[in-house]
C-alpha cells in the first residue's frame, strides 16, 4: 500500500550512489525484503517503471532478495519459520523464542556501468 | 563494464532520519509524544478521551489526528474535550509518517504542552514500518478482533513499548483466549508492558494512565 513512498526512496538512495561513482547508467539493484517488511514487489517494480523514467537508473532491473521470517528457539536453538496459529518450536514444542530473521529493508548493493 | 557498488542502506533511512530530528525538536522543548497504533475500530479514540480525563488535571494535552479522509469525528470529539487536536489528512495514504508529522508539530506551542498523543491510521500493518520521532509507540489491541493477531501481525507487536487489550468487558462473550494471545505478545517482544483494559467501563485504565504519567515526568525531570 505504501510502496510508492518505499519505491522513491530506494531510487532516491540509488541515484546518490551512482552518481558518486560517476556512473553512466544502473544495471541492476539488489534489495533484500524480510517477510515481515510487508512490500509487494510486483507493485514495486510497477512504480519504479514509472519514477526511474528519465533517469541514468531507467530500465534497471530489480533482484528481491526474501528473507522468510524465522524463529530461533532458545531451549534447543532450532531454526524455523512459524506456519500456523503459534511460535510453538516444531523440534521441542518450547515457546522460549527470539526473533532471527525476516525484518531486513534494505538496498544491498547497486550494479552500475 | 559493470561495477559492483555496496550499499546497505535501510530503504526508510531517508524518514527515520527525518523522525530522529522530530524527535529532538520535541526534547527541546520538553513534550513527550506517543504515536497510537492499532486496526480501525480497536478503540484509538475512546482510549485518548479516557486518558485526556485522567490527565488533563496533571499535564497539558494535545492530538494529533491521522485520519485518510477529510472527515472530522475524531477530531472533534477531542476538541469537545477543550483539547486542541490537529487533523493530519493523508490523502488516503495508509500511515502517517515522519514527513506528515513534522508537518503537524508547527502548529502546536510546544513550549506549553507536556504530552502530544498521536492517533495513527487504523492499520495493524503499515504504520509500523515508518517511525514519527514519538518517545513511545504504542499498540491498541481489542479483545473481539480475536487472540490470533500476535501470530498473524508479527511486525507490528515487534517495535512498540507498550501495548493496550481494550474491551476486555468483552471476555465473557466472545472466545478469547488471553493466555495464548500474551504467550504469542512475549514471544514477539519479550518485556512488554501490557495494559488490559476497557474503555467502557474505565476497568484497568488506571494502570495506563499512570505509566503515560510516568514517561511524561521523566522526560520533563
Amino acid at each position: 500500500m505504501h510502496e510508492l513512498a518505499v519505491t522513491e526512496s530506494i531510487l532516491e538512495i540509488t541515484l546518490r550512489y551512482a552518481k558518486q561513482a560517476q556512473a553512466r547508467r544502473v544495471v541492476t539493484l539488489n534489495l533484500v525484503i524480510g517477510e515481515l517488511a510487508s512490500i509487494v514487489d510486483d507493485s514495486v517494480q510497477f512504480y519504479w517503471d514509472i519514477i526511474s523514467k528519465d533517469t541514468p537508473a531507467e530500465g534497471a532491473r530489480l533482484n528481491f532478495r526474501r528473507v522468510p521470517f524465522e524463529l530461533l528457539c532458545l531451549e534447543c536453538t532450532e531454526r524455523f519459520t512459524p506456519r500456523g496459529e503459534s511460535f510453538a518450536c516444531p523440534r521441542c514444542g518450547s515457546e522460549r523464542i527470539q526473533v532471527a530473521a525476516g525484518e531486513e529493508f534494505y538496498l544491498d548493493s547497486i550494479e552500475v556501468e | 563494464m559493470v561495477q559492483r557498488i555496496a550499499i546497505v542502506e535501510q530503504i526508510l533511512n531517508a524518514n527515520d532520519l527525518l523522525a530522529q530530528e522530530n524527535r529532538r525538536r520535541l526534547d527541546e522543548q520538553g513534550v513527550v509524544a506517543i504515536n497510537m497504533m492499532a486496526s480501525p475500530g480497536a478503540g484509538k479514540t475512546s482510549l485518548i478521551l479516557r486518558t485526556i480525563e485522567a490527565l488533563a488535571g496533571q499535564l497539558r494535552l494535545a492530538v494529533v489526528e491521522g485520519d485518510t479522509a477529510p472527515v472530522t469525528i475524531d477530531a472533534d470529539k477531542i476538541s469537545a474535550q477543550g483539547v486542541l487536536a490537529v487533523q493530519i489528512n493523508t490523502g488516503g495514504d495508509c500511515h502517517l509518517d515522519a514527513v506528515m508529522f513534522q508537518a503537524a508539530l508547527p502548529q502546536f506551542d510546544l513550549k506549553q504542552l507536556d504530552l502530544l498523543i498521536v492517533e495513527n491510521v487504523g492499520n495493524l500493518i503499515c504504520p509500523a514500518s515508518f517511525q514519527l520521532g514519538t518517545h513511545c509507540n504504542v499498540l491498541i489491541a481489542s479483545v473481539p478482533e480475536g487472540d490470533d493477531k500476535p501470530y498473524k501481525y508479527p511486525n507490528i507487536y515487534r517495535g512498540v513499548d507498550a501495548l493496550i487489550i481494550n474491551k476486555i468487558d468483552l471476555l465473557p462473550y466472545v472466545p478469547f483466549d488471553m493466555d495464548y494471545f500474551r504467550r504469542g505478545v512475549e514471544a514477539l517482544n519479550p518485556g512488554l508492558a501490557v495494559f488490559p483494559l476497557s474503555c467502557r467501563t474505565g476497568e484497568g485504565l488506571e494502570a495506563w494512565t499512570a505509566w503515560l504519567a510516568a514517561q511524561a515526568r521523566r522526560q520533563r525531570a
